[in-house]
């Protein structure tokens, strides 16, 4: 059965690959089903593992007047399915909402928590930092001196209220070298990414074909 | 200038048949080349190293076959280490595509290791809604894991006896090939003081540098590159390391066409 499953995959991938030269029917078809699997595969996994053991076996499971709490989560499901029905659609906008709701608080207090107040304390770098060895000293207040300037010089660049002229306008121009850096290191890493997984698919197909 | 003007029109299957065969070639003659361990990969390792015997970590899968080639070989090789280190695995995630597929790993592993289900490591399995399945276990993780992946009540299970929330769980490791590193850290990090490492796809690395510069994670493996560092230093060699030299070669393909474009668009554009 896993032979039969690795040849599938195999032929699946070749099917992917040959988009590279064109566009074809069997691209096509690979595509489809990738697709079609997902959806079903997602639909199965929901089912297993939220709305039966989460929503459906807990009611059941428990007792007394607590248990009646889950038919709120069950009624908001319901509305969101209305918006399968154009007329009834907006019925879907309440629990959207509420989803919402909480995740804009929840995001709130973590972004402030979690990046805002962490991010700037780690800026606040002595320019000068004393190592133990000479060179440690000189490479660490470099590397402070970097980012004090990167930070500093990059939101100036997105300072919109004044013209960019004179001493702002200096300032700008070294926030955006510091800007298409970050730029550049992330090209790089996509790069990387993406041969990665031309890597991976190839093993896979070398592993099936005996060349590895 | 003839030279410049055919490259620029040059067929766009021509450059991926040569990036095909350079990654191909070193994979089918097995090129090897040493790999230079970094410091965030070193830091990571160092972090699971440190942690006493009998410890709780927590693995989070958040990646699916799309991003499995960069960050499979970064999670059997963090499954090696726990259990030759004795520590607990706790396996849950938050993309159910992917829980299936690293579970393959998993089992792998866990034979290969001869951890016993239960008392050295436990599949959790699935659950939605990953912010509030984040932030509640830090009050308690049966609120949303009263039983494991195959329904069997988590408290039968010698290691999940003393482990409730975040308090019992020495490390958190998240395999993210999306926005999850960033929520475990503002999320969980940041509130409740857990330690954590994040392992992440060559895309999504970048953005985590500054949780590192700031001491927010304790490390980053970022990449293939990162998971070849990070194989080295486990001392298991395996589909990280040898997909590097492929990968150097590629870049240097990569690097070569991108001088010759910019060569051949300035060219053009003193033409005009």
């Amino acid at each position: 059965m896993n032979l039969i499953g690795t040849w599938i995959a195999a032929g699946l991938t070749i099917a992917i690959l040959s988009f590279l030269y064109r566009d074809n029917p069997l691209y096509k078809f690979a595509e489809h089903l990738y697709v079609g699997v997902s959806a079903g595969y997602w639909v199965i996994y929901i089912w297993a593992f939220d709305v039966k053991p989460m929503l459906i076996d807990e009611f059941f499971r428990q007792a007394g007047m607590e248990k009646w709490i889950l038919i709120i989560p069950a009624i908001f499901g319901i509305m969101m399915m209305m918006r399968w029905f154009p007329n009834i659609a907006w019925i879907s906008r309440w629990p959207i909402s509420f989803t919402v709701g909480i995740a804009a608080g929840l995001a709130l207090t973590a972004q402030v928590q979690g990046y805002i107040i962490p991010q700037i304390q780690a800026t606040l770098l002595p320019l000068i930092s004393i190592g133990t060895k000479a060179s440690e000293t000189i490479v660490q207040s470099f590397n402070n001196i970097m980012i004090i300037v990167g930070v500093f010089c990059a939101i100036l660049y997105f300072y919109f209220s004044r013209e960019h002229k004179g001493a702002l306008k200096v300032g700008s121009r070294i926030g955006i070298v510091f800007l298409m850096i970050g730029f550049g290191a992330s090209f790089g890493y996509t790069v990387m990414a993406r041969i990665s997984l031309l890597i991976g698919r190839l093993m896979f197909l070398f592993g099936v074909f005996g060349l590895r | 200038m003839k030279l410049f003007d055919r490259l620029a029109a040059i067929d766009r299957r021509i450059i991926y048949l040569s990036v095909g065969l350079v990654v191909a070639i070193p994979l089918i003659l097995k090129f090897k080349m040493p790999i230079r361990v970094s410091q965030e990969v070193r830091s990571a390792y160092e972090t699971v190293e440190n942690l006493p015997s009998g410890s709780v970590v927590l693995a989070s899968i958040d990646y699916d076959a799309t991003s499995a080639p960069e960050l499979t070989p970064m999670f059997r090789s963090f499954l090696r280490q726990c259990f030759r280190n004795e520590l607990k695995v706790i396996y849950t995630g938050h993309l159910a595509i992917g829980l299936p597929l690293a579970q393959f790993d998993l089992d792998m592993i866990t034979e290969e290791c001869n951890a016993v289900y239960g008392e050295d490591y436990i599949n959790l399995g699935y659950r939605p809604g990953f912010v509030a399945v984040m932030i509640g276990f830090g009050r308690e993780i049966r609120d949303f894991f009263a039983v494991d992946y195959k329904g069997v009540p988590i408290d039968s299970f010698p290691m999940m006896k003393n482990v409730h929330n975040y308090n019992d769980i020495a490390l958190i490791v998240d395999f993210g090939h999306g926005i999850t590193p960033d929520y475990w850290v503002q999320y969980v990090v940041s509130r409740f003081g857990v330690k954590m490492f994040a392992c992440a796809t060559g895309v999504m690395a970048p953005s985590l540098y500054p949780y590192l510069q700031a001491g927010q994670i304790t490390g980053l493996i970022g990449g293939l590159q990162g998971a070849a560092e990070y194989e080295t230093l486990v001392g298991n060699p395996e589909t990280g390391t040898f997909g590097m030299p492929a990968q150097s070669i590629a870049h240097i393909l990569i690097i070569v066409f991108i001088i010759f474009g910019n060569i051949g668009y300035f060219i053009s554009r003193r033409k005009k």
